[in-house]
C-alpha cells in the first residue's frame, strides 16, 4: 500500500520508512516545516534546523523514495505554538508534542496523506497498534522499549486516527533501530536523539513566551504556605510545578513550587512533602475504545518517564475525570497529561487541570 | 538508486525555474573543458585561445540582445546581475539616495533594495494591476529628484507578464535616473533589444534558455558608472574580478546563438502548446482561472488558481506521477511561502496558495500536455474531496 512517512531527518523515522521499504509498501517521505527554518537557524542552533530536512532528505534519497517538505508553519503556529504560550501565561505546564502528533501528524498530515492517495501515515514512534480482541478497531500500546516508550504522547488519538497510523519502530529497542540505520548505512545511525522542544531557543521556554507574548503576567509574590511573602519572582510562566531550581528563595528544607495561581500571579512553595497529591481531575479526557464503566481500575501516568501508579478513574460529564491514586503522587503539573493504562494497553488520557 | 533518478519519463513543465541544457551547448561546455583551460588574462597562446572563445560568447550574448560586446559584464547569473546593477549603481552615486522598483520583483532584486535600504537608501516599491502590469504613470509618479535607479523586471517568472520597459525609459531618463530590467525571464524567450527597450542596465541568465547555470550577464550602457562588486584582477573591463569561467561562457555564448535561431519558430509552437494546456484545463477542471495577462506575457508560462485545492499538495501529487511543475518561488529548505508576486496582484492570501505555474520550453510536446491533461482532473478532485475539508492555511504576513 502507499504509506506517507512523516521524516525528521531523526534515526528513528528514518528506520520506520526504511522498514516500510523493506516490506514492499509504497513509500513517500514528508517533512514538515513547522517555522522558517533559516531564520531559525541562527535563533535556535542546531535542533530541528535545515540540518534535519537535508538529513530526511538524504535518508530518502538513500531508500529509493520520495521525499517532500510540507509547509505546515500557520497550523503549527495556531495550535501548538499558541497553546503552548498561552498555558504558561495561565500558570500551567503544556506538553507541546501532543497537540503536534494529534492536531498536525495525524490530523493535517493525514489530510494531505490521503490527498495523495496515502493509506497510511507512519512515524518514527516508540509505540504498537493491536487489534482489539473483542469488538472492531485498534488499540495503542506502549513501545517495546519500556524506556523510549512515546505511547503517552499519543493519548488524544482517536479510532479513526489510529486505524491510519503506523508506528514501524515500536516493535523495535532503541539499539536495534541504531542497528539498522547502520546496517543499511544511513548517514543518521549514531545522530543524538532530540532533547529540547524543537522550536523552543535554547530550551528556554520563558524567553519565547516573553517573545510571542508580551502581554504575559509580570513580577509577582512568592509565598509560603502560610501565604506569606517571602520573595518575588519575574513571572509566573518561569514555573513549573515540583520546580526547585530558580526561585531565588532559601529555607531551612529545600523549597518547590507547590501552586501557581493565575489570578494573583503569585507562586507558592513549599517543602517536598507538600507537593503530594491523592487524586486529580483531568479535562478532555479521551478513551481510545469508548469510556467503557464509569469506575476503572488503572496505572496513571502524570507526566513523561515517570512510572505509571495504580489508580481509580472515575469518569465525569463533559469528558471529565477524578483520578485517585492508591498511593499519593508528587509533582501533579497542570497542563500536563494524565495517561491511562491497562498492562500494556493505552486506554486514554486527558488534562490535568 | 534515488526515485528522481527513476524518472526518466518526466514531463518537464518547470522552465522557468532552469532548463535543461542543450545538447549543442554542453558539447561545446564540454569541449572548451577539456580544450581551453588557458587563463584568459595570460599572455601566451593558450590563454589567448581561450580570449579569443570568451570574446566569441560576448558576441554572441551581446547579438542576443542587439548590444555591443563591450557592454557585457559577464556575471555568475542573474542574482548576481541584478546586485551588480543596483549595488553598482548605489556605489557610483554620490548625491541620488532613492530607488525604485515593482512590487513583484524578483527576490534577487528585492532583497538587494532591503540591504540598501538597511545602508540608508530610500526604496519605493510600485503597485502593479490585478494582471500584475506596473502602470508607468505609478512609476513616474514615484519618481524624485533623489531617484538614482529604477528597476523593472521585463517579464515575470511567476506570471510570465511583460511589463512596459520602452514606455518607462523616457520618464525615467526625464528625471535624471537610471532604468534596470531584469530580463532573466525574456532574454531568450522574446525579442530582447536594449535600444528598443531604452534601458541602461539588463540582466540575464544562461540557464533560463538551456544554457548553463553560473553564467549569465549584465549589459551596461556606455557611459553609465557602476563601481564593481567584486574586487581584484581586471577582468571585465574592471567590472568584475575574477578569472572567467571560460567553459560555462562559451556555453552561454551557444545558448544565447541557439535562442536567436529558434526564437520566432519555438515561440510560435509554445502559445499553440500553452494555450492547448490552458485551454484544456479550463474545459476540464472547474474552478479554474488564468493569473496574469492573457496576452502581454511570455509565450511558455501558464498560470493557473484551482479554487479550493492547495498548490502545494497539487505540485507534490503531480511530481508523483512524473509531472514537474512549479508554484511560488521555492526558499532555501525547498518548501513553499506564499507568492508575493500573486499577494501584490491583489490576490487574497487562499488564491496565492491555489496557484500552479505551469512553464514550457524547448522538449515539451503536444503529448506530454495531452497526458498532463488525463492526469489533472482525477488529481484535483482527489485533492478537493480530502484537502478542502480543512481551512486552507492563512498566508505568512
Amino acid at each position: 500500500m502507499r504509506v506517507v512517512v512523516a521524516m525528521s531527518g531523526g534515526v528513528d523515522s528514518s528506520v520506520a520508512a526504511a522498514r516500510l521499504v523493506a516490506d514492499g509498501h509504497e513509500v513517500i517521505g514528508l517533512s514538515m516545516q513547522l517555522y522558517d527554518q533559516s531564520a531559525a537557524e541562527q535563533h535556535f542552533g542546531g535542533c530541528c534546523s535545515l540540518d534535519d530536512l537535508q538529513d530526511a532528505r538524504r535518508v530518502a534519497a538513500a531508500l529509493g523514495i520520495p521525499h517532500y517538505v510540507m509547509n505546515f508553519e500557520q497550523a503549527f503556529t495556531d495550535t501548538v505554538v499558541s497553546t503552548f504560550v498561552r498555558e504558561y501565561t495561565i500558570g500551567r505546564t503544556p506538553i507541546p508534542c501532543v497537540q503536534c502528533n494529534g492536531e498536525l501528524k495525524f490530523s493535517h498530515l493525514l489530510d494531505r496523506a490521503e490527498a495523495l492517495g496515502a493509506d497510511r501515515v507512519a512515524t518514527g514512534h516508540y509505540a504498537r497498534l493491536a487489534p482489539a480482541t473483542d469488538e472492531a478497531g485498534v488499540r495503542l500500546q506502549r513501545g517495546l522499549d519500556e524506556s523510549k516508550d512515546q505511547s503517552y504522547f499519543l493519548f488524544t488519538l482517536t479510532q479513526s486516527q489510529l486505524t491510519r497510523a503506523l508506528f514501524p519502530v515500536g516493535e523495535m529497542r532503541k539499539f536495534e533501530v541504531r542497528q539498522a540505520a547502520r546496517d543499511l548505512g544511513l548517514a543518521v545511525a549514531d545522530k543524538p536523539d532530540s532533547q529540547e522542544l524543537c522550536f523552543v531557543p535554547n530550551g528556554s521556554p520563558s524567553k519565547l513566551v516573553e517573545e510571542l507574548a508580551p502581554q504575559a503576567p509580570g513580577a509577582g509574590p512568592i509565598r509560603d504556605l502560610h501565604g506569606r511573602e517571602i520573595g518575588r519572582h519575574a513571572g509566573i510562566h518561569h514555573f513549573t510545578v515540583g520546580q526547585r531550581k530558580g526561585l531565588g528563595v532559601s529555607g531551612p528544607v529545600p523549597l518547590y513550587v507547590v501552586q501557581i495561581d493565575a489570578q494573583d500571579h503569585g507562586i507558592t512553595v513549599g517543602p517536598r512533602s507538600a507537593l503530594e497529591r491523592q487524586d486529580l481531575t483531568a479535562s478532555q479526557v479521551n478513551w481510545i475504545a469508548g469510556a467503557g464503566p464509569p469506575t476503572r481500575r488503572v496505572t496513571a501516568r502524570i507526566r513523561h518517564r515517570h512510572p505509571d501508579a495504580p489508580a481509580v478513574v472515575e469518569s465525569l460529564d463533559d469528558a471529565r475525570a477524578t483520578v485517585r491514586f492508591d498511593d499519593p503522587q508528587t509533582a501533579v503539573a497542570p497542563g500536563q497529561a494524565v495517561v491511562f493504562y491497562e498492562g500494556q494497553t493505552v486506554l486514554g488520557g486527558g488534562w490535568i487541570d | 538508486m534515488p526515485w528522481y533518478n527513476r524518472q526518466v519519463g518526466t514531463i518537464y513543465l518547470d522552465h522557468n525555474a532552469t532548463t535543461p541544457v542543450a545538447s549543442d551547448v554542453s558539447d561545446a561546455v564540454d569541449t572548451a573543458q577539456r580544450q581551453l583551460f588557458g587563463n584568459p588574462s595570460s599572455i601566451h597562446g593558450v590563454g589567448q585561445a581561450a580570449k579569443t572563445e570568451l570574446d566569441d560568447a560576448r558576441a554572441a550574448v551581446a547579438d542576443l540582445i542587439g548590444a555591443e560586446p563591450t557592454q557585457i559584464v559577464f556575471t555568475t547569473g542573474g542574482s548576481e546581475a541584478d546586485n551588480l546593477a543596483l549595488r553598482g549603481v548605489a556605489g557610483s552615486q554620490s548625491s541620488r539616495r532613492h530607488m525604485v522598483a515593482t512590487a513583484i520583483e524578483h527576490e534577487a532584486v528585492l532583497h538587494t533594495l532591503k540591504a540598501l535600504e538597511r545602508a540608508g537608501w530610500q526604496v519605493t516599491l510600485v503597485r502593479v494591476d490585478h494582471t500584475g502590469v506596473v502602470d508607468p504613470s505609478v512609476v513616474e509618479e514615484a519618481l524624485t529628484d533623489e531617484t538614482a535607479l529604477v528597476s523593472v523586471m521585463h517579464a515575470n517568472n511567476e506570471i510570465g507578464t511583460i511589463q512596459p520597459i520602452a514606455e518607462l525609459a523616457p520618464l525615467v531618463h526625464a528625471r535624471g535616473a537610471l532604468l534596470h530590467t531584469d530580463a532573466v525571464q525574456s532574454a531568450g524567450k522574446l525579442p530582447v533589444d536594449v535600444q528598443a527597450l531604452g534601458v541602461d542596465l539588463l540582466s540575464l541568465s544562461g540557464h533560463k534558455f538551456n544554457g548553463p547555470k553560473g553564467v549569465g550577464a549584465l549589459w551596461v550602457r556606455r557611459g553609465t558608472t557602476l563601481r564593481s562588486q567584486l574586487t581584484g584582477g581586471k577582468q571585465e573591463r574592471g567590472r568584475r574580478a575574477g578569472t572567467e569561467n571560460v567553459p560555462g561562457l562559451v556555453g552561454l555564448g551557444v545558448a544565447a546563438r541557439l535562442a536567436v535561431r529558434k526564437q520566432t519558430s519555438e515561440t510560435t509552437r509554445l502559445t499553440v502548446l500553452r494555450d492547448r494546456l490552458e485551454g484544456g484545463i479550463l474545459a476540464s477542471v472547474s474552478g479554474t482561472r488564468v493569473n496574469g495577462d492573457p496576452v502581454r506575457r511570455v509565450a511558455n508560462t501558464s498560470n493557473i488558481s484551482f479554487d479550493g485545492v492547495e498548490a502545494e499538495s497539487l505540485l507534490i501529487a503531480l511530481d508523483l506521477e512524473g509531472v514537474a511543475v512549479s508554484t511560488g518561488s521555492a526558499c532555501s529548505s525547498g518548501t513553499l511561502s506564499p507568492s508575493h508576486v500573486l499577494r501584490a496582484m491583489g490576490f487574497s492570501p487562499r488564491r496565492t496558495q491555489n496557484s500552479i505555474r505551469f512553464s514550457l520550453g524547448l522538449g515539451n510536446s503536444a503529448a506530454e500536455i495531452d497526458r498532463v491533461l488525463e492526469l489533472l482532473p482525477g488529481i484535483v478532485s482527489r485533492l478537493r474531496a480530502v484537502v478542502g475539508v480543512r481551512t486552507p492555511t492563512r498566508a505568512r504576513g
